[in-house]
């Protein structure tokens, strides 16, 4: 059933909310300055609460089902986050309050900036970034300044593997840096040779996700981090698949220098449909001068009687600031939480579990799935959607497949040096079941495309909606309602 | 807990994978690195981090603690109960990014909804998913406008009663534009004059003229002539909203402004000291394919069933990686869910009756405190529901008297302007009653004497 908009169930004079009346003299309207119409909808409370259940319906979701999404780390959002992030005490305090009257906050936005700092190896951090392409742009910026305030001014090339997500190149491009690209070798780590050609003295950095997006450490991480050092450039690190990592490597302990996190992969904050996030971004030592402003701090010490004063500082030389505010603050509380209730070993355990699960999928599925760089992976693996002898098929077809079986998709078509990839990352929070029915959806769909190609070709059969056209959404580029009236 | 894994399980999966031991595993990662001992405090249980959480969040004092007349940005205002217990539908919050439309359509519906909200809010003619906050929304204006010239125009002009906190942005997100100067915002600036003083600034260089509507001290100005004037050389305009204002307010679109940007928290999101909040961002039909961001459009199935999809994507980073305009990949879209909640439920007449009340109160606290000795209203612009009060000390120790009071006081305008020392940004919503603002206007008093 198609489900109205809001538009569409509007009727005039209806109302979903009261409100009191003035209870103050009235004051006249400034005349001249005034709209002449207000057309937003006019609906009752329930015809609110009954559209959005509709919608809400409509989707796929973790509390609904399996989402073995590449690089996305979809692990279980855990309820009690949202306890605690909606907390009177935390919701109800408006960011500019004098830091005396939020003490409460600034403790929890210190100690998860310690916390973080202990689990990645690094010397300092922002909690300011909103999402992991924000983080990137911060860490960028803060290459770029770093060198500038050395008067290194002609170092602006970054070097960016192929494998990279897309958000890497662009916010270098967007931090006015240039965007080498750099090959990968035949295990799937970055080329050396490749590698060494290109350090000199015009490097800002390398950008490198490890494990990368195939799901592969890189073999030679340290030789890597080496030679861009010696050349005289920074190493920055993509935090994306920081969840294969905790409590097995901290990256700061391997000389990066710079790194993101995601919080809303690793640290449980849920996807929201596309956001929230939050992405904040760590620094090795001679870097912590340059972070956004403003970061959070210890004012006064404090003392057996009295807790230590929290407050904010800019460093010394800030790249400035990068949003309004302090961070997605409730994202950090929903962060705190999960750290808090797993300890060290509880963090060990997350990242051994999601390796575990992502090489029982690859065990069971390589010899029916084309698995290009068939190494022990961490949190994720990358195989292909295509055989030779069932030409029709493509990954999208596995993927929109996939549905009918009541799975999400896996990425598809990335990382773009695989043909027809499919990129899983089943995460920690999995059962061995539920990766079973995943395992034996795969096995019947590549059985399928062997004899009922056509059943690929046509899927999704159960969805709301069928495959959609896209073209004609671009060309037709219908992007609002029509108002009833004007329909 | 969140790890199903029994032993014999785990075992099970080892002998599968062919491995003996988790370690194992890990071979690949450098031996004198492997399994770092973190210092972290032991695991907490869940009612353990819920305790500890009540006893941190406790320290605070909140908005409900204490009378609120502080605005400048984020705005304390009234969430109808049903907006979050929407929100918290697992359906909505733990999904992802609509990648897959057949199985997002919730997401996707709910997102043209948004975007057809603002449009009519605005006044414009499309908007985009969102932007992460009203400041980076305004930067990504910046940028936007910037390639829109093809780095050819490489002035921007900024007027000082933009929010200080949004210039700062804009000023970090065009570090590597060596090349672009913006301008108008200097020390030198007259903070007192209207939209006319930024005429002489724009010229055919410039690419973007970014103006604030009410501005930061709360002034009303009609930007129509400043709009046409930036039009005849060239340039584009992009103003800077607060979304309750546009409830009664003339619309930016009808001033003929190319973009409006602005912070949507006021429309059902929780202050929650600062974020996650909602960066709008909408424009011109004819600019839409300079738009950064993620955008929703109508389309439909073989059989002809409306549905919804991500649309233009290749403007997006992950298509066109360094040739992106933006890096913007993960936006705020619970937060925009949350808008299209808000927006829907209070309604055509809820929503004027909001902006009305603030714009009562915060005429009639203006008024009395006016009469204050030692208090005066800084500027006779008109205003919607935040004004500028000259004070008779510095804002700093009438805010301490005033939360002894249990009143927390207006923004330090001094803080980002050195020029208004004593000036205090006051603002009222539909939140505060009457009671509270005679009570702001008593405290104040007694501080002039003090």
């Amino acid at each position: 059933m198609p489900e109205p908009t809001i538009y569409e169930l509007s009727s005039p004079g209806r109302a979903g909310v009261r409100f009191p009346e003035p209870d103050v003299p009235a004051t006249p309207l400034p005349e001249g300055l005034l709209r002449k119409d207000l057309p937003l909808p006019e609906l009752s409370e329930l015809d609110v609460v009954r559209h959005f259940t509709h919608l809400s319906t409509k989707n796929y979701s973790i509390d609904g089902g399996f989402y073995p999404l590449g690089s996305c780390t979809m692990k279980y959002n855990p309820k009690i986050n949202e306890e605690t992030a909606r907390l009177p005490g935390f919701t109800m305090t408006h960011p500019l309050q004098p830091i005396e009257t939020v003490q409460g906050n600034l403790a929890m936005m210190y100690q998860l900036q310690e916390w973080l700092k202990e689990i990645t190896g690094f010397a300092g951090i922002t909690l300011q970034p909103a999402a992991g392409a924000q983080g990137e742009l911060t860490g960028v910026l803060i290459m770029r300044a770093y060198h500038c305030s050395r008067g290194d001014v002609k170092r602006t090339k970054i070097l960016i593997p192929d494998s990279a997500h897309g958000t890497n190149p662009a916010s270098t491009a967007m931090s006015g840096m240039e965007v080498l690209s750099l090959p990968s070798d035949a295990r799937g780590n970055i080329d050396l040779d490749a590698l060494r050609a290109v350090c000199d003295d015009t490097l800002a950095g390398l950008m490198l996700t490890n494990p990368n997006t195939l799901g592969l450490f890189d073999e030679h991480v340290l030789d890597i981090v080496d030679i861009v050092h010696k050349a005289g450039g920074l190493v920055y690190g993509d935090g994306a698949n920081l969840n294969a990592l905790l409590g097995i490597v901290r990256p700061g302990d391997t000389g990066f220098d710079i790194m993101h996190l995601n919080l809303h992969k690793t640290f449980s904050t849920p996807h929201g449909g596309g956001g929230p996030g939050s992405g904040p971004v760590v620094v090795a030592k001679h870097l912590v001068d340059f972070l956004p402003t403003p970061v959070v701090t210890i004012i006064e010490e404090g003392n057996e009687e009295m807790p230590p004063l929290y407050g904010y500082a800019t460093p010394t030389k800030s790249i400035g600031r990068i949003k309004s505010f302090n961070g997605h603050f409730g994202m950090l509380v929903r962060a705190y939480t999960y750290i808090s209730m797993h300890g060290a070993e509880g963090l060990r355990e997350i990242a051994e579990l999601s390796v575990l699960n992502a090489n029982y999928i690859l065990a069971r599925l390589k010899n029916i799935y084309h698995v290009p760089y068939d190494r022990i992976c961490m949190h994720e693996f990358v195989a292909e959607g295509k055989w030779d002898d069932a030409p029709e098929v493509h990954a999208l077809d596995i993927a929109k497949r996939l549905m009918d079986y009541n799975f999400h998709p896996p990425t598809n078509y990335f990382p773009l040096i695989v043909h027809e990839a499919l990129m899983i990352e089943p995460t920690e929070t999995e059962s061995k079941q539920t990766l079973d029915t995943f395992i034996d959806a795969m096995v019947k769909i590549a059985e399928e495309a062997h004899t009922q190609p056509e059943l690929l070709k046509e899927a999704p059969h159960n969805t709301p909606v069928g495959r959609l056209d896209e073209i004609k959404a671009a060309k037709e580029l219908v992007l609002c309602c029509m108002l009833p009236e004007t329909a | 807990m969140f790890t199903p894994h029994t032993k014999t399980e785990r075992e099970e999966m080892l002998k599968t994978i062919g491995v003996r031991s988790l370690e194992d595993l890990f071979q690949d990662v450098p031996a004198g690195h492997r399994f770092p001992k973190l210092d972290l405090p032991p695991a907490l249980t869940e009612m353990e981090a819920l305790a500890e959480l009540q006893d941190i969040s406790g320290a605070n004092e909140t908005v409900r603690d204490l009378a609120c007349f502080l605005g400048a940005g984020a705005y304390n205002h009234y969430t109808p109960a049903a907006v979050d217990m929407l929100l918290r539908r697992g359906e909505f919050y733990t999904a992802y990014t609509p990648y897959q439309p057949e199985i997002s359509q919730g997401t996707l519906q709910s997102i043209f909804e948004y975007q057809s909200l603002i449009v009519e809010l605005t006044g414009m003619e499309a908007a985009n998913a969102s932007h992460y906050d009203g400041a980076t929304a305004t930067a990504e204006s910046v940028v936007m406008a910037y390639h829109n010239f093809r780095g050819k125009r490489k002035k921007v002009v900024m007027s000082p009663a933009v929010n200080p906190q949004y210039r700062a942005t804009v000023r970090t997100y065009t570090q590597g534009y060596e090349d672009l100067i913006l301008v108008g915002d200097g020390p030198q600036a007259d903070l007192n004059a209207g939209p006319e003083s930024l005429t002489p600034l724009i010229d055919d260089q410039t690419s973007l003229v970014i103006v604030q509507y009410p501005d930061f001290f709360g002034r009303i100005f009609d930007y129509t002539s400043l709009i046409n004037s930036a039009h005849q050389v060239g340039a584009l305009v992009a103003v800077v909203i607060n979304p309750t204002a546009l409830g009664l307010l003339k619309t930016p679109g009808e001033m003929g402004a190319d973009i409006v940007v602005g912070e949507g928290q006021p429309l059902g999101i929780p202050l929650s000291y600062g974020g996650p909040y909602l960066g709008i961002f909408a424009t011109r039909k004819e600019y839409v394919r300079k738009v950064a961001g993620r955008i929703v459009g109508e389309t439909a199935d073989k059989e002809g069933r409306r549905g919804y999809v991500l649309t233009l994507t290749a403007r997006e980073q992950h298509i066109r990686r360094e040739k992106a305009t933006s890096n913007i990949c993960t936006n705020v879209g619970l937060m925009a869910l949350a808008a299209t909640m808000y927006m829907s439920l209070v309604g055509k007449q809820g929503f004027r009756q909001v902006a009305n009340l603030c714009y009562q109160k915060a005429h009639y606290a203006a008024e009395k405190i006016a009469k204050i000795p030692g208090y005066s209203l800084c500027s006779d612009t008109p205003f919607f529901h935040e004004f500028m009060v000259c004070c008779p000390r510095p804002v700093e120790e009438i805010n301490a008297h005033l939360l002894d009071d249990g009143i927390l006081g207006g923004y330090d305008l001094s803080a980002d302007y050195p020029t208004l020392k004593n000036h205090m940004l006051i603002a009222v919503t539909e939140m505060n009653r009457r009671e509270e603002i005679d009570a702001l206007c008593e405290s104040l008093e007694e501080v002039s004497h003090a």
